[in-house]
């Protein structure tokens, strides 16, 4: 019995600690792949990486997120101002919800409950009950919001504008913004410490990583890229994602074609990975051996060893891929 | 009412108002200068929506970069204002500008042709304030008659036809037919293209005058077919500024030959059909404000206060002189929605900038195209490098 209970809090410790991921249960080992100019989902086996299925779904796919319970795969269809819900033991769209224009990225509540949503033409956040299927809320931002990450606790959720070049940091209880934080040019997805007690946003443009205090929502630090034989002009970071335990960070660089992997305490360099054109989606795997960095520009996906920062294949996947979600 | 009542009242009113201000926030102000009559905007131009025309006045380019601004305004505690000011002429322009100045405006965007831009900025030198020109591309403001205070947000002609060229060199079209008009600006676009066929290796195989006519005494210079003919070309560059006879040439040439220039292809600042690095989203804000579609004086115009607004928050609104050597410094990033980091030229406070090669409704290639290298930046392939330079500030 103590046993039992003693092991419920670690699941339920390590769920909580978990700052983006929400997968319970192990999965089907799938890569589902969104591919914006094919209005579809490519399904690759997560061994042979073959094809298993496309799946068709609304126009311009991009951001993707699996359900608390790992069943459905969320997959927002910009153009059809919708969000589909992809029944994983199926591999088919079962159900959409009607989000508005031009949906861009999303966030889930820990209970998977509501979704966070960011509208990139009309400088909003929509806030959606899943169960409804349709907007509760919507909370006003700077324009051309992107990269929208929620604290583990579910109060704080976290907005990049692209334009305003600032993190809107909101409060889920009163959707009322309660910090603006000016951070570098063209600011674009997030990534968090274990603790949350460190927010990383990629700045394209600015060609940065800044790291917010996120208890005092402050600048606390700057990560810089200069991989060899490329102009500052075309490191253009974007996707972002860190270890569980919070030590390495990989950061996509857009048109240097290439990837970073950052040392976090120190918040250096360690290495700099060629990868397809115009890297940015990045995965780790659940067992984080394998991470995933989908390259919008040469229609594949670069799969690497993390244990020896090598690429070990590239897959072709669908046309412009934007999220790689695994299924494990 | 006694004395001490109404004394009591009026103290109370008082601090009502004192609490339901916000804590006197201080205000950076903008002006924006535009001419009572302007021909560029003249609705009978703008009505057939010539490649290389404005489809009108730029001012709603400024208002959305205003509204932009606002998450950054209330992150530093500041508010932006946008004032718009008409005037007859340069004279009341002028009048106009020092009356502000006087009043504390310091960044003023001037939508005016080129003469009305030399003559403000060489009125206004030495003054505490900075002049953004968002609709000349006249080369000379950049040259002979470049002032410290003067940027310019617009591409200018040299940009233009350098680019231009260098997407006539990547087809490999190296001979060229040019066509000139009578008018004082179409010589500037001639001559403009002329600089660049010789900087790039591009052939001009003859170069002829048109002139908007039906008169049978000029049918040599009005008549496409007659104008067409003769030696071989790849293409025809048509320089008219005024666009109507531009408008009529393509299709009607001797051979079947692409028309670039004020016509067919042409190279701009910024082209609604623009699709990359977030450009749909700025083009719809843009169509939302002016209820038309956007053209290039709109983007100058709305990157100018991006320009100031950026330096105001990256130097925490810092005194005038620091903002800008900031603003015309290296250390600058605006963001075009083109791709690249933007920033002033040192030499004559020109915005680097890459430029678009469209059609009607397509962009066909962004300049500087692939393979043609600076050692120092890309973009500054396009118009006068340092060493073309003939500013002396």
């Amino acid at each position: 019995m103590r046993l039992k209970s003693l092991s419920a809090a670690l699941v339920a410790g390590v769920l909580l600690s978990l700052p983006m991921s929400n997968v319970l249960a192990k999965g089907t080992g799938q890569i589902f792949v969104s591919s914006e100019n094919d209005n579809a989902v490519t399904v690759l086996d997560g061994k042979t990486y073959a094809v298993v299925k496309t799946i068709p779904t609304g126009e311009r796919p991009r951001d993707m997120k699996l359900s608390a319970n790992g069943e459905k795969l969320f997959v927002i269809a910009s153009n059809s101002e919708r969000v589909d819900v992809i029944d994983i033991a199926k591999l088919e769209v079962e159900r959409s919800i009607e989000v508005g224009e031009d949906p861009e990225m999303f966030a889930f509540s820990p209970d998977s409950k509501r979704f966070y949503v960011s509208m990139e033409e009309d400088a909003k956040v929509s806030v959606v009950d899943v169960a409804a299927g349709k907007v509760v809320a919507e909370i006003e931002v700077g324009e051309e919001p992107e990269g929208v990450m929620m604290s583990p606790d579910g109060k704080r959720l976290y907005v990049t504008s692209e334009v305003a070049n600032m993190v809107h940091v909101i409060d889920t209880a009163t959707n009322k913004i309660t910090a603006n934080i000016v951070v570098g040019n063209r600011p674009r997805r997030f990534a968090a410490t274990p603790d949350s007690s460190e927010i990383w946003v990629t700045n394209e443009l600015g060609g940065s990583v800044t790291i917010i205090d996120a208890t005092k929502n402050e600048i606390k630090g700057t990560v810089s890229f200069a991989p060899k034989g490329f102009r500052a002009d075309d490191v253009t970071p974007v996707g972002i994602t860190m270890t569980r335990d919070g030590k390495t960070a990989y950061v996509t660089l857009g048109r240097a074609n290439h990837f970073a992997v950052v040392d976090v305490a120190s918040r250096t360099v360690k290495d700099y990975v060629l990868v397809g054109q115009r890297a940015w989606g990045v995965t780790l795997s659940r067992d984080e051996s394998r991470l995933f960095v989908v390259n919008g520009l040469s229609d594949d996906m670069s799969i690497v060893d993390t244990k020896t920062n090598k690429v070990l294949r590239s897959v072709p996947v669908g046309r412009v891929p934007h999220t790689a979600v695994i299924d494990d | 009412m006694t004395l001490s009542s109404l004394l009591r009242q009026t103290l109370a009113i008082f601090a009502i108002l004192l609490f339901s201000l916000p804590a006197a926030a201080e205000t950076i102000r903008f002006a924006f200068l535009e001419l009572d009559k302007d021909v560029r905007y003249d609705e009978k131009r703008s009505f057939h929506r010539n490649l290389s025309q404005p489809f009108g006045q730029p001012f709603a380019g400024a208002e959305v970069a205003m509204r932009e601004s606002r998450f950054v305004g209330q992150a530093l505690k500041l508010e932006f204002a946008l004032e718009r000011v008409k005037g007859a002429d340069a004279a009341a322009l002028l009048a106009q500008v020092n009356r502000l100045q006087a009043a504390g405006v310091r960044y003023f965007l001037v939508d005016a042709p080129a003469e009305v831009v030399a003559e403000l900025a060489k009125a206004t030198r030495g003054k505490e304030m900075l002049l953004f020109n968002v609709s000349a591309a006249d080369d000379v403001l950049r040259q002979e008659q470049c002032q410290p205070h003067l940027f310019h947000t617009l591409p200018n002609h040299a940009m233009q036809t350098d680019a231009m060229a260098q997407y006539l060199v990547s087809r490999k079209w190296r001979s060229v037919l040019l066509l000139e008009g009578p008018l004082a600006a179409d010589k500037l676009l001639g001559a403009a293209f002329e600089a660049s066929a010789k900087r790039f290796g591009l052939k001009v195989v003859d170069k002829r005058s048109f002139v908007l006519s039906n008169d049978p005494r000029q049918r040599d210079q009005g008549n496409a077919l007659l104008l067409t003919g003769g030696a071989d070309h790849d293409v025809v560059f048509v320089a008219d500024s005024d666009g109507e006879f531009a408008r009529n040439l393509p299709y009607r040439t001797v051979r079947p030959r692409p028309v670039v220039g004020s016509e067919g292809l042409v190279a701009e600042a910024w082209h609604w059909a623009w699709e990359r690095h977030g450009a749909p989203q700025l083009s719809s804000r843009m169509q939302k404000q002016a209820e038309r579609q956007p053209s290039s004086p709109d983007w100058a115009a709305w990157i100018a206060i991006k320009a100031v607004v950026e330096a105001v928050v990256r130097t925490d609104n810092a005194p005038f002189a620091k903002l800008v050597s900031y603003i015309s410094g290296d250390e600058i990033t605006i963001d075009g929605f083109k791709g690249n980091r933007l920033g002033f030229r040192a030499w004559d406070r020109q915005l680097r900038q890459p430029i678009l090669l469209a059609t009607h409704n397509a962009v066909i290639e962004r300049a500087p195209i692939q393979g043609f290298l600076h050692q120092q930046n890309n973009m500054d392939t396009l118009g006068f490098d340092q060493r073309d330079s003939r500013c002396k500030p």
